[in-house]
């Protein structure tokens, strides 16, 4: 049997391998990032990257459940020109990175893309969806205007791919997709944490010092995989899956729901570093168990049912 | 079973160790097995959750202890017998505990960790030399548990204070050379301001000698996800605290010069 190709494009985009790190894990250091390319990710993705300095909440700033994590960091980054001063010292031609967006409105897009764009970097992710800090992230993700417009900033700053990750956290999310493919989003990334909370028994507080954060892993990944199907259903931009990837059935999972290309994040927290490899070993056994050459070809054939 | 989450205990005691330095006791069944040089997040409910070492073990009772700096550092510092504070962990590799000679190097709150490794080497090493740095005599403790601690096997210990009101004048790492020079050394532990860590390791390098030094960042998440603790490659919280000569070797561009502040922004280390 011939090896597997577990190589995948989106929007132009190559990578070896269909894995990405997930954005908000493990910072903004290109260090940082570069080791997780080296233990096999095909693509890395910054926290993201904002127009000013935040310092983000209070610790905890995350907390454990059954299921997953709860995490509340507040966007916490060191704003976009600090960000450029450390990649342009840094060697970054041979690494696949992606940067992560946040931003409040349309012109700090614009400004941050036409500070960046110089660099080898190779897409952005428009972060729309994180789901616990005020006038950002999620409130801009759900104002089809506003997802437009920011859009559209970017785009006139940049040929570099884009793409949009939604959130979950909305009452139809395959709406939102469609307004993010006609502003011209190059892929999707599907879906991100899922608000929620947890509250201490003893001393009767909310554990996280914001009150409320965003739950990743094992437990919103039906939720993830069902956003999956539905969107990729309705769109002709590739969709990247994201939610609660821990193991090599989960990734198949979510190609089978129609994703090219997956996040991993939360599974670190289980599985350390090594879950790239665990994960991409799983894959390339699975394909050759169903006689697939390609990742791509599993793409999606949930849909035929 | 979910790990990462505050366990709420109640402050048992506390010990006054200096004006500004206070440990308190409570139980917990995980940080009982903890091993030297590992830490604990430290939940101040309403305040702050922050990394501490581990200071004291005696059966299920733990000890942390504090030097009020801070917000946080001040609302610890001021908890009352049975009030509640939060426990994760214990956290992070731990210091490998050698045989032979050794040479351990600390100050401040940093001796915490140093202490619990000094029960183990107490009882196995062939022969420990302790420097114990300080501004001034008022900042010293653990002076009488470290003298306890020593008794039991061949030591030395020096004091040294930059305003010479205690041991000998001048910075622990002064004397460090002298006795190096004098006679074989298997193995440095430290810990205390990165800057005294720094020199540590430059001599050490000098003469060869291995080193395991116990780093501080700042830390949010504590189990190697959020990306906060940065050092080169290398996460405080998980791939650390103790760092060898190889790992200082490979974050040298960084240790004892830069940390990442609150929002990853890289600032000198004061």
């Amino acid at each position: 049997m011939k090896e597997p190709d577990l190589s995948t494009e989106i929007a132009g985009f190559k990578m070896n391998n269909p894995l990405m790190l997930a954005s908000g894990i493990l910072g903004t250091s290109i260090a940082s990032l570069r080791r997780v390319f080296e233990a096999g990710a095909g693509a890395v993705i910054t926290k993201s990257i904002g127009y000013e300095p935040r310092i983000g909440y209070e610790n905890p700033t995350l907390v454990e459940v059954h299921g997953g994590y709860l995490n509340a960091i507040g966007l916490s980054n060191p704003g976009v020109k600090e960000f450029y001063n450390e990649l342009s010292k840094s060697k970054i031609e041979d690494l696949p990175l992606v940067v992560s967006l946040f931003g409040a409105k349309p012109s700090e897009f614009k400004e941050m893309v036409s500070i960046l764009e110089e660099l080898k970097i190779k897409a952005y992710e428009l972060n729309l969806s994180c789901p616990h800090v005020k006038g950002f992230g999620i409130e801009v993700g759900q104002d089809h205007k506003a997802i437009r417009e920011v859009i559209k900033a970017i785009k006139e700053e940049t040929k570099k791919p884009l793409f949009v990750k939604l959130s979950p956290n909305v009452t139809d999310i395959v709406k939102m997709a469609r307004v993010a493919e006609n502003s011209d989003a190059d892929a999707l990334t599907i879906a991100n944490t899922i608000r929620a909370m947890s509250i201490d028994i003893e001393t009767f507080r909310p554990i996280l010092a914001n009150k409320i954060g965003g739950l990743s892993g094992p437990a919103i990944k039906p939720i993830a995989v069902r956003c999956v199907y539905e969107v990729s259903k309705e769109v002709r931009i590739p969709v990247i899956g994201c939610g609660g990837i821990v193991n090599w059935q989960d990734a198949i999972e979510f190609f089978l729901a129609g994703a090219k290309a997956i996040q991993i994040g939360t599974a670190i927290a289980y599985e350390g570093l090594d879950v790239f490899e665990k994960i991409k070993k799983g894959i390339r056994d699975y394909l050759i168990m169903k006689e697939k050459e390609s990742v791509r070809e599993i793409v999606g054939l949930s849909h035929g049912f | 079973m979910v790990f990462n989450r505050p366990r709420i205990v109640r402050v048992l005691d506390f010990i006054n160790e200096s004006s500004t330095v206070r440990s308190l006791t409570f139980k917990d069944d995980l940080c009982s097995k903890a091993k030297p040089g590992q830490f604990m997040m430290v939940w101040i409910p309403g305040v702050d959750e922050i990394p501490m070492s581990i200071s004291m073990m005696r059966d299920d009772l733990i000890g942390l202890t504090v030097r009020k700096v801070g917000e946080a550092s001040n609302a610890l510092f001021n908890m009352k017998v049975s009030s509640m504070i939060g426990i994760r962990g214990p956290y992070g590799n731990s210091f490998t505990p050698i045989i032979g000679k050794v040479m351990i190097i600390g100050a401040g709150t940093g001796l915490a960790p140093l202490m619990l490794l000094s029960e183990i080497l107490a009882n196995q090493s062939a022969s420990i030399d302790m420097i114990i740095g300080g501004k001034t005599i008022d900042e010293f403790i653990f002076v009488n548990r470290a003298k306890e601690l020593l008794s039991r096997t061949r030591s030395n210990m020096i004091i040294t204070t930059e305003d010479g009101s205690y041991g000998i004048k001048g910075l622990a790492t002064d004397v460090i050379l002298p006795i190096l020079k004098e006679k074989s050394i298997d193995m440095i532990y430290t810990c205390g301001p990165e800057l005294m860590m720094k020199k540590v390791f430059e001599i050490a390098q000098e003469f060869n000698l291995p080193v395991q030094a116990s780093l501080e960042r700042v830390m949010k998440c504590g189990i190697g996800i959020c990306g906060s603790c940065f050092i080169g490659k290398y996460r405080v919280c998980k791939d650390g605290p103790i760092f060898d000569s190889s790992k200082l070797k490979e974050v040298k561009d960084e240790f004892g010069l830069f940390k990442m502040d609150h929002s990853g922004k890289r600032v000198r280390l004061q």
